[in-house]
C-alpha cells in the first residue's frame, strides 16, 4: 500500500466560547482564546490517501483531483472565514483544532472514492496539530 | 474516526553517551564523538500526543491550559538547560542508563503517563533536524 499526502493552507478566525458557561467559566477554561473579538491562524492541512497505484496511471489518486476536492470542501468553505459564524459544519461546536480536523475528515470522507482517506492532520500552528484517522488505521499505535 | 492532539515543545540540554559496562575503547567505537568526556548538547523538540474523546463542552481532548503547565513542570523544568547525565535522576550514574534519545523517549513517556486529564499516546523527540525517535503506548488496546 502507498500513502500520498497533499498539503494546503488556509487562514481563518475563531474564538472559543461555550454559551452554557458563565463568563467567568469561559475565561477560566478557554483563557485568551475566549476573546470575543476572535483571533486567527494560518492553518496547514495535510490530507493522506492510502491505496494501491493504478497499474495504468501509476497513481493512487490523481493529486489534481485531490487538490480540487480540497479546494471545494475545505478552502472554499474555510479560507478567510470566521469559523464560529461562517462554517455551518462547525455550528454549535467550539472550533478547536480537534473539532475543525474532525469536520474536515467528515467533509472529505464521502468525496474520496479512489483510495482510502487515511489521515487528516491539521496544524493550527507549527507547535500544535490534530490528527484524525480511521479507527482501524495503523496510525493507532502502529497496530492495524 | 479517532482524533488525537499533538503539542510540540522544545528544550536544550547536554549529554554524553558512555556506559561503564563497556571499556573506553568500546565506548569510543560504539558512540564515537558522542562519547567525548565533556559532553555536548542539542536543541530537542518533543511532540506529545494525547488521544481520547473530544469533550463536547470544550471541543478539546485536553486543555492546553492544563497540558502545557504539566509538561512545563514534569519535563521542561527538569530537562531544559541541564546536563542529562548528572541532573536528571533517571540518568544518574548509578542507574547506568545511557541518555540516548531512545532512552530519553522512555523517560519522558514514563513521566507523562501520570498526566491525569487525557491519555498520552505517543512521544516523539527530534534530537536534531535529521533524526527523530518516537514511542507509542504499547498498552493501548488494539484498534
Amino acid at each position: 500500500m502507498i500513502r500520498i499526502t497533499r498539503r494546503v493552507e488556509f487562514s481563518a478566525a475563531h474564538f472559543y466560547h461555550n454559551p452554557n458557561f458563565s463568563a467567568e467559566e469561559n475565561l477560566r477554561v478557554f483563557g485568551k482564546c475566549n476573546n470575543p473579538h476572535g483571533h486567527g491562524h494560518n492553518y496547514t492541512l495535510e490530507v493522506t490517501i492510502a491505496g494501491e497505484p493504478d497499474p495504468t496511471t501509476g497513481m493512487v489518486l490523481d493529486l489534481k483531483e485531490l487538490k480540487e476536492i480540497l479546494q471545494a470542501e475545505v478552502i472554499d468553505r474555510m479560507d478567510h472565514r470566521h469559523l464560529n459564524y461562517e462554517v455551518p459544519e462547525l455550528a454549535g461546536q467550539i472550533p478547536t483544532c480537534e473539532n475543525v480536523a474532525a469536520a474536515i475528515w467528515k467533509l472529505l470522507l464521502p468525496r474520496i472514492t479512489t483510495g482510502k482517506l487515511d489521515r487528516v492532520r491539521l496544524y493550527e500552528s507549527p507547535d500544535l496539530f490534530a490528527d484524525c484517522t480511521a479507527e482501524s488505521s495503523h496510525h493507532n499505535g502502529g497496530r492495524a | 474516526m479517532k482524533v488525537s492532539l499533538t503539542r510540540r515543545y522544545r528544550f536544550a540540554a547536554s549529554h554524553r553517551l558512555h556506559t561503564p559496562r563497556l571499556s573506553e575503547s568500546e565506548n569510543q567505537r560504539v558512540y564515537g564523538k558522542c562519547s567525548n568526556p565533556y559532553g555536548h548538547g542539542h536543541n530537542y523538540f518533543v511532540e506529545v500526543t494525547v488521544s481520547g474523546p473530544v469533550d463536547p463542552a470544550t471541543g478539546m481532548i485536553a486543555n492546553l491550559g492544563q497540558l502545557d503547565p504539566f509538561v512545563e513542570t514534569h519535563i521542561l523544568d527538569a530537562f531544559d538547560q541541564k546536563y542529562l547525565n548528572e541532573q536528571v535522576p533517571e540518568f544518574a550514574p548509578e542507574k547506568s542508563l545511557v541518555p540516548t534519545t531512545e532512552n530519553l523517549c522512555r523517560v519522558i513517556f514514563q513521566r507523562l503517563r501520570t498526566f491525569p486529564l487525557a491519555h498520552v499516546d505517543r512521544v516523539r523527540i527530534e534530537e536534531t533536524s535529521n533524526n527523530s525517535f518516537e514511542m507509542e503506548d504499547s498498552a493501548a488496546a488494539p484498534a
